[in-house]
């Protein structure tokens, strides 16, 4: 099969993630990929939940005296919503309309980048604000470890679409780049799946108590 | 979704598939939707100051729920051709599961 055969809305095959046998390769490689990530960030949530709270004095500020729930839930809106858009670029990408595809994977990797300037604010200010730092607690290394290895996550979602926008920018949407666009956009809802369970059980139950 | 028969002539299948794909959309509108009200939920519960004892269970439930959407809906697990897909994940979930439970009952400080 030619993977650069041109195609119209019309001759587009439904399901192009899965036409190739490439495609078949690393969708099934990429569910595989993400049962590990499932298993790395179970340990990481693990680790933060043995370790929470878990300060060497009384001058150090613990998860309730630090989160505060209008900056989560900001957070927590934009990448819920960032997971929406790639949802609306992946129809686009199944009724093979590109530009539409390109518009809403570029308002995803706006939505992400808000994200990202929310999660250094956030981590700035507990640094300065309480000196909760990664190596001023178990409970501090515990917590960047967690949420900043979901936070590099999303600084190579968003490089990952990034290039796949650039690397296929006047390409056009092929079985060649359907997969590679199909992938990245599981990638990016499983970042969101991350990251339910983080504003539940680091936030919401660590404001709980 | 995943019949491969259905590619093979796509064009005889067309106004169909668009028509699925706008109703598989609304599906997909409808679940952030409901994640959109599950997250207000939770953080309502938290702001309302329940005993742990309550909220704890109650915001699990509604993570779980939103994952679920999430995998089904946003990440099509809900279509054909997922079994592998699914044993993989379900795999990785059960020992996540094991292994959180096992930090919560003999990491100690």
């Amino acid at each position: 099969m030619d993977m650069n055969q041109k195609y119209t809305a019309r001759t587009w095959p439904e399901s192009p993630e899965k036409t190739t046998l490439e495609g078949k390769n690393k969708f099934l490689g990429f569910w595989l990929f993400l049962g590990g990530e499932t298993v790395l960030f179970a340990s990481l949530f693990a680790t933060y939940l043995a370790l929470k709270d878990k300060v060497p004095g009384n001058d150090h500020a613990l998860a309730a005296d630090m989160f505060e729930l209008p900056l989560v839930f900001i957070m927590t809106m934009l990448l819920l919503t960032s997971s929406l858009t790639s949802v609306y670029a992946m129809y686009h990408m199944k009724n093979h309309n590109y530009q539409k595809m390109q518009t809403w994977l570029l308002i995803t990797v706006f939505l992400g980048l808000a994200f990202l300037g929310f999660e250094i604010y956030e981590f700035n200010h507990y640094v300065h604000e309480f000196h909760h730092t990664f190596t001023s607690s178990a409970f501090g290394s515990a917590f960047y470890t967690l949420v900043g290895f979901h936070g590099a996550h999303v600084v190579v979602g968003l490089g990952w679409f990034t290039l796949l926008l650039v690397r296929n920018g006047k390409r056009g949407l092929n079985l060649y780049n359907a997969p590679k666009f199909f992938t990245a956009s599981l990638y990016w809802h499983f970042i969101d799946v991350v990251w339910v369970f983080i504003f539940t059980v680091v936030y919401l139950m660590g404001m709980v108590g | 979704m995943a019949h491969e028969s259905t590619s093979a002539n796509p064009k005889v299948n067309y106004e169909y598939r668009r028509r699925k794909a706008r109703d598989e959309m609304r599906g997909q509108v409808t679940s952030f939707a409901m994640m959109i009200f599950m997250t207000f939920i939770a953080f309502i519960i938290v702001i309302a100051d329940f005993d742990k004892f309550y909220a704890f269970p109650v915001l699990l439930v509604l993570a779980g729920a939103q994952v679920v959407l999430q995998l089904y809906y946003f990440m099509h697990m809900s279509h054909k051709g997922h079994g592998t897909a699914a044993l993989f994940l379900y795999s990785g979930a059960l020992i996540a599961f094991v292994t959180i439970l096992t930090f919560l009952t003999i990491v100690w400080w």
